[in-house]
């Protein structure tokens, strides 16, 4: 045997033969100068580069027309309570969408990683269905759902471009997101499974109690790239006459032949996906802080 | 007294590899049975076999006398009444320990939440751990973690208790605070097959140790007899090994 009795006993005794001995040096401390210096530097060459790089570019013999053509103010103003309102379509749209494609993706990445005999079809349906949807243009389902759907006049459905639209974008982005989840599923270790089983848990309730659980958690920043990449792709129900932010910031550069409407539209985008993709990086981080930890 | 668990010529294969050779052992009620050999000998192997996480070949293996297999158990009245305990712990950990400790009495078992905690309460109590019932995992050091997920596999009050190399994977000085959950266990009479290098270990807990290699149990004694006095060319050279790394 070892003598595990005998060390930690030691240990003690080095520890305070340690502590009854002179104090140890002061920590090292940095001067106000050096602590300073590194960012009055960053800030300094921040201001200095975009700086000149914006006296270059207004300063160009064409730059007053660009101006006037794509960040002209009172376009902007005239266009934005149009686009604002368009803006709205899209958060609505983009949120019943996510919660449409959570579950249906779920479903997809539950029934694939299914297994026995008996669910053979359940399986084969999954993988068909990841496979086309994954395979085809969000563009051209849009166009197909939105546009043939509507023009086939099939009593007891919906015929607005709107409805189908958003169809088209559930369907193919839950064939993404259920890759993302069956790729957390299979990344769960095997002896967890190993212990759900040893405790008696049967294939669903080892599922849903411990493996799904860590599984979402493991894929949770992919999961929010996906919602990032959604948001901005609402916009391709645009080309099917649904007047969202896109839509109505064409519609006033038609009438007026001035592009500032559409910075407008893209300017209500990034307020809406820079903090999602902020919050997506923390996440990640914290994740891999949490998996660090772990292996430690 | 009848078996507890017969072991009765289980042979086992992975694809081609044969890994279990007409495999046969029985452990009475109480006792406490060590399996010892070389990595890949089939110990681990076999331990899985008893609560068939792992399927076998041929042959059959009883609990108190009920093939393992037989529709009597169910599908949880085996694992209720065999506990496992792995060498990587295999904690759930996005579950903090009682509900780790809980999770299979309450879902499978269908034990109320209040009761199934106070049980586990009593458990770690039991084996001084009251102070972690609501840490994570991930909180615990090595041997904490492998004392919580022996305390779960005891949480449906089995009869046959399965240790997998329990304390393969812990520091040195972590593997003695787990061997005293194991002796306690021991001397509350629970029936255990235990896989194991601590050779010092099996020599102290075990009534029986049995030398496994390449999937054969070539000998099985007394920790006594066999530690002092192996018979087999094997085993002794085995145990050889053992002595020239300053392990037993």
């Amino acid at each position: 045997m070892r003598p595990s009795a005998a060390s930690p006993a030691d240990d003690g005794a080095a520890n305070r033969a340690l502590a009854d001995g002179p104090p140890p040096p002061a920590r090292k401390k940095a001067s106000l100068r050096d602590r300073l210096l590194p960012a009055v530097t960053s800030l300094a060459s921040v201001v200095v580069f975009f700086g000149v790089l914006a006296y270059v570019v207004t300063s160009a013999e064409q730059w007053p027309r660009i101006k006037r053509q794509f960040f002209s103010l009172d376009a902007m103003i005239e266009a934005f309570p149009a686009v604002l309102r368009g803006f709205w379509i899209n958060i609505q749209v983009w949120l019943i969408a996510l919660v449409a494609i959570a579950i249906w993706a779920m479903v997809l990445a539950l029934v694939r990683s299914l297994q026995g005999p008996w669910f053979a079809p359940l399986r084969v349906f999954s993988i068909v269905y990841i496979d086309v949807f994954r395979g085809l243009p969000a563009l051209l389902l849009v166009l197909l759902f939105g546009f043939g759907i509507p023009a086939l006049n099939l009593p007891g459905l919906p015929s607005s471009g709107l409805f189908w639209g958003t169809v088209a974008m559930i369907l193919c982005y839950a064939a993404y997101a259920a890759e993302v989840y069956r790729a957390g599923i299979e990344a769960v270790h095997d002896g967890q499974h190993m212990a759900a089983k040893s405790l008696g848990l049967t294939q669903w309730q080892a599922m849903r109690y411990t493996i799904l659980p860590q599984a979402i958690r493991n894929v949770l920043p992919a999961l929010l790239n996906l919602t990032v990449a959604l948001q901005k792709d609402v916009a391709l129900l645009s080309v099917i006459g649904v007047r969202d932010a896109v839509r109505e910031a064409q519609i006033y550069t038609a009438q007026t032949f001035n592009y500032s409407s559409l910075i407008a539209a893209a300017v209500l985008f990034m307020v809406a996906t820079v903090p999602m993709a902020r919050l997506t990086d923390y996440v990640a981080r914290r994740d891999r802080g949490r998996r660090l930890q772990g292996a430690a | 007294m009848a078996d507890r668990v017969s072991i009765e010529t289980v042979t086992k294969y992975y694809g081609q590899t044969l890994v279990l050779d007409r495999v046969s052992l029985a452990v009475k009620p109480h006792e406490v049975v060590c399996l010892i050999g070389a990595s890949g000998s089939g110990k681990s192997t076999l331990l899985r076999c008893i609560n068939r996480l792992v399927e076998f070949d041929h042959g059959v293996i009883r609990l108190d006398g009920v093939a393992n297999d037989d529709p009597a158990f169910g599908k949880i009245g085996l694992y209720r009444r065999i506990g496992i305990v792995f060498q990587a712990y295999n904690l759930f950990p996005h579950m903090n320990v009682l509900d780790n400790i809980t999770l299979a009495p309450r879902k499978v078992h269908r034990i109320a939440r209040k009761e199934a905690e106070e049980a586990a309460r009593a458990l770690l109590a039991a084996f001084g751990m009251s102070e972690h019932a609501l840490s994570y995992p991930e909180q615990l050091s090595g041997g904490q973690q492998q004392r919580v997920a022996i305390v779960r596999s005891l949480a449906t009050n089995p009869d046959v208790l399965l240790l997998d190399e329990v304390t393969a994977a812990l520091d040195p000085e972590l593997i003695g605070e787990v061997l005293r959950i194991v002796r306690q266990l021991k001397d509350d009479g629970m029936t255990m097959v235990i896989v194991t290098h601590e050779m010092g270990f099996a020599r102290e807990v075990a009534e029986r140790v049995c030398f496994l290699e390449s999937g054969r149990i070539l000998e099985q004694d007394a920790p006594s007899r066999l530690f002092a006095n192996p018979q087999n060319p094997r085993t002794q050279k085995f145990l050889q090994r053992i002595i020239e790394a300053g392990r037993l």
